[in-house]
């Protein structure tokens, strides 16, 4: 264990640790206890960044976890990786700074179960990061969509919480099981979970040569999409927005949306350089860019527009690093990679600033409905400064990040556009032209966002609190990311080499010629990308003039995205659905279900009868059968028979006793004493059983059935009988024929030196199978605790569980 | 009219713990004769059985106290405890151990980690055999 493992692990200690804490120190904020763990981390990690002549050597740091399959704890930091560590941990602190003031220390709050579930996510996520491992990185990866379920659903008693938490969880995990199931084919491939060694193992090899590959590179995609809310699986991201403002902030929009981002950055350097890949994420981002840009024109709702920005902005950082595994091929493509590492910093600088504000927005006023703010600016002027910088950057204006990566995300989409390999040259003039009209819808909704919250009329009749700027405390997070927005604008190379260089190398590691040379500023000359932004601006205020004529229009009357009727109506019908099933099956009645497992038993065992060609007869060696088996097993067999003629329901139940008490004779005689006795045992509590059900059962009644109903559970009864005696046939005959030494032998010789008791049977239950018994003793408790609760509940007709 | 199982009484006290002695009897003797926890613990259960059946439900449940709900999940744990204790040891899960030990008067006597496993078996058949007669027989409806 290394400092890296502890350091992943730490979060889930401080989340054992914070109910103690919030018991013990009630009267203090839990948060002011909580904040020490991420700060401490983020300036560990601080440490490791590569100025003043410290270098980063990444490499694997191994604690085998299950060695035996491949699965090892393993923690590997390179320049990604670290960059992601940095955003969870510094963003962590700064949101755990905002939530103490956020979230008041209240009664009836449970403070408690937040910062459990944030110190979950956190540790989740450093290890979805760090992790070396593919099987790791899925149990951290559907802890982080656990934790962010959770935390959505933090005011469960809201309906909509609720909704928003369900949805995020099936859309999110259900991406997860198809990237483990890419995990699994990756590791058919190459015999390794661990994502260096397949990397390098796909260096080696033709990609094209393995059919597997495609199947595997779609799954993980599908498993980053659904997390990194790409079109259509974006829909679960505005839902999410019920959760409290800091975890909006920290979550969905600068954390964990990004897992699948890091996902494929992780994967490039394994997939990149094939055409599928490149297609895929570069029209699945752009397409999730223009998407979220438009719809977040229509929202009404500050966050629902800033969960739509979230979206788009996602999209065009999946975008890029599509575009950029073109570098694979022409290093031209490099600058589509520099500008997606570039822009997911800022991203999550200015973004996460303006959830922040959002937040203060929403706590100072009581609203986040644009049709009812307006005039804040003299009110909350710390505030809107902030927010100023946020949207200025965030449309791409300069001199802040914003400007300086959008017009590399310009430049990378016209290089790659020009480039003439995977058939670029048929469908890449679109690229330039998708990312422009979507610039324009970002420029767009950057305005409204801005004009209707701080200009207009200040409309103290619509809000449900007077409207006053923001306490210190909540303004600090904003302020400190608002301020890296100015610094990271005004000197962006702070980042070139201490983050963005290493991270490239981790992301395109094999590439020849890389440009070592970073260097980012704002004056290119008057070429396209300027004339672009320029366009962006004049259009976009342009359409945003005129927006006025458009509102009434139906598009803008539908704020919620179409694809959630799919999505509601999957999920109904997928209830509906399975309800119906489970009615046909269930029909309450114990012969049916005894018919189900029947027959298939039947089929089962027929099948690989006639599949193996298992049936053999071979009467050698066997042994005499005396007279008293001959007199047992005819009285048995006579009873068994005569059980479906008995009308009545005492004789039927001492005829099966009778049956019982015979079977134990057997065993008596088969000298099996441990046998005997427990049935002896069970035939008595039986009929304990059978007095008290008595009282409760109907008349026996005779049933009159369709002929075709006997004639096929007469032929389900003997085709049972037969295969069962078959069975018995065939294990003596193969016995012989294929020279099987029994089992048995072996419980003899060893139940006396290796488990120290001479009853065999009972060796066997407590120690050789001892897990076997284990688990039937858990089906008994499990079948008596259903018998109470089938008793207790009372079920009335036509109700249902 | 009330009528006196005076008979019936009379010999489930005798009877009653005479099963029982012999049920524990069973228990123990498991390791080496027939017997064990599951035999055992089903013996238990008829000679309680028998006692709710000779007495009315009521009286017995006011001498025996449990609620056999709780008992299950105990036994569950007993077994699954003595499972874990192997990994202490760095051996898999329900790796049992025995140890031979001479006491004073008992003579040599082998002690196992099996036997609290059986006692968890033990207990867990007793009570999903009490609760579910107990429940139906209390069911009035």
């Amino acid at each position: 264990m290394t400092t890296l493992h502890y350091l992943v692990l730490a979060p889930f200690i401080m989340a054992l640790l914070v109910p103690f804490i919030y018991k013990g120190f009630r009267h203090i904020h839990t948060g002011w206890f909580v904040l020490a763990l991420p700060l401490i981390l983020f300036i560990y990690l601080l440490s490791y960044l590569p100025i003043g002549g410290n270098t980063l050597n990444p490499e694997v740091m191994v604690v085998p976890w299950v060695p035996t399959l491949g699965i090892n704890f393993a923690i590997y930091l390179d320049g990604l990786s670290l960059l992601f560590a940095l955003l969870i941990t510094g963003i962590g602190t700064l949101v755990v700074l905002y939530s103490i003031f956020y979230i008041a220390n209240k009664k009836d709050e449970p403070l408690n179960n937040f910062y459990v579930y944030l110190m979950m996510f956190m540790g989740a996520m450093l290890g979805v990061v760090l992790s070396d491992n593919l099987m790791v990185i899925y149990v951290f990866w559907e802890l982080t969509s656990l934790a962010s379920a959770l935390l959505i659903a933090y005011w469960f008693h809201k309906e909509k919480s609720r909704y928003g938490a369900q949805k995020s969880m099936l859309i999110t995990v259900t991406g997860g099981f198809a990237m483990l199931a890419g995990f699994c084919l990756l590791y058919i491939i190459t015999g390794s979970f661990s994502i260096q060694e397949i990397i390098a193992y796909f260096g080696q090899i033709d990609l094209t040569s393995e059919v597997l590959v495609i199947p595997a590179m779609l799954l993980i995609l599908l498993g980053a999409f659904t997390k990194s809310a790409q079109f259509p699986f974006h829909i679960w991201l505005p839902d999410a927005m019920e959760a409290p403002t800091p975890v909006s902030a920290y979550l969905h929009s600068a954390t964990m949306v990004k897992a699948g981002i890091y996902l494929v950055a992780r994967f490039t350097p394994v997939f990149g350089g094939l055409p599928e890949w490149f297609w895929i994420i570069t029209s699945f981002g752009l397409l999730t860019l223009i998407w979220g840009s438009i719809s977040a024109v229509r929202q009404t709702d500050l966050k629902g527009i800033l969960a739509f920005s979230t979206i788009s902005q996602l999209g065009l950082i999946m975008a890029l690093f599509g575009l950029g595994s073109a570098s694979f091929i022409d290093n031209i493509a490099e600058v589509a990679i520099i500008a997606a590492i570039f822009h997911l910093i800022n991203h999550a600088t200015f973004k996460g600033s303006l959830f922040m504000v959002v937040g203060i927005v929403d706590h100072e006023t009581g609203t986040r409905d644009i049709r009812k703010l307006g005039g804040l600016m003299s009110i909350m002027p710390i505030t809107f400064t902030i927010s100023i910088i946020g949207i200025a950057s965030m449309a791409g204006l300069p001199p802040f990040n914003g400007f300086l990566s959008k017009e590399m995300f310009f430049t990378g989409v016209l290089d790659v556009a020009s480039l003439n390999i995977f058939n670029i040259q048929t469908w890449g003039f679109l690229f330039p032209i998708v990312a422009w009209i979507a610039s324009v819808f970002t420029f767009v909704y950057c305005m409204i966002m801005f004009f209707r919250t701080f200009t207009g009329k200040y409309q103290p009749e619509k809000l449900e609190k007077e409207a006053h700027e923001a306490p210190i405390g909540l303004l600090i997070s904003p302020i400190v990311l608002a301020s890296l927005v100015v610094i990271f604008g005004l000197f962006p190379n702070l980042l070139s080499y201490s983050m963005i260089e290493p991270a490239l190398h981790a992301v395109l590691p094999y590439t020849v010629g890389l440009d070592n040379y970073i260097n980012i500023y704002h004056w290119h000359g008057l070429n396209t990308e300027l004339f672009m932004t320029i366009g962006v601006v004049l259009f976009g205020s342009l359409v945003f003039i005129n927006l006025k004529r458009w509102q009434e229009s139906t598009f803008f009357l539908h704020e919620r995205d179409p694809l959630n009727r799919l999505y509601d109506g999957g999920l109904d019908g997928l209830v509906a659905g399975s309800q119906r099933v489970t009615n046909v099956q269930l029909t309450g009645l114990l012969r049916d279900y005894f018919v189900y497992m029947m027959v298939f038993m039947l089929i089962l065992l027929g099948w690989t009868f006639f599949r193996y060609d298992a049936m053999q007869f071979n009467f050698t060696n066997v042994s005499e059968i005396s007279p008293y088996l001959w007199i047992i097993t005819l009285v048995l067999m006579a009873t068994t028979i005569s059980i479906p003629f008995i009308q009545h329901r005492v004789t039927s139940i001492i005829a099966v006793g009778v049956i019982g008490f015979l079977i134990a004779l057997l065993f008596v005689v088969f000298r099996a004493p441990d046998l005997a006795l427990t049935q002896l045992l069970v035939e008595t509590v039986m009929v304990v059983l059978f007095l008290l059900c008595f009282y409760h059962l109907p008349e026996l009644r005779k049933e009159k059935f369709k002929p075709k109903f006997r004639f096929t559970n007469l032929v389900i009864s003997i085709g049972m009988g037969a295969i069962v005696t078959l069975l018995g046939f065939s294990a003596h005959a193969a016995r012989h024929s294929l020279n099987f030494s029994p089992i048995s032998q072996y419980f003899v010789e060893n139940s006396k030196p290796l488990a120290g008791g001479y009853n065999m049977v009972n060796v066997i239950l407590v120690d050789f199978r001892g897990l076997d018994t284990l688990l039937e003793v858990l089906v008994l408790g499990v079948a008596a605790l259903g018998i109470v609760a089938l008793i207790k509940l009372k079920m009335k007709e036509g109700q249902d569980v | 009219m009330r009528t006196n199982f005076l008979m019936l009484h009379t010999i489930t006290r005798i009877v009653s713990f005479i099963i029982l002695s012999f049920s524990i009897y069973l228990f123990f003797a498991g390791h080496n004769n027939p017997g064990g926890g599951f035999i055992g613990g089903l013996m238990t259960a008829t000679a309680l059985l028998l006692l709710y059946i000779s007495f009315d439900i009521k009286k017995i449940k006011k001498a025996i106290p449990f609620d056999y709900s709780t008992i299950i999940a105990i036994g569950l744990l007993i077994a699954i405890v003595t499972g874990l204790n192997s990994l202490l040891f760095g051996d898999p899960f329900l790796t049992q151990y025995f140890e031979y030990y001479t006491v004073p008067v008992l003579g040599e006597i082998e002690l196992t980690t099996a036997l609290p496993f059986d006692l968890g078996i033990y207990l867990v058949v007793v009570a999903v055999a009490l609760l579910s007669i107990l429940t139906i027989a209390e069911d009035d409806s």
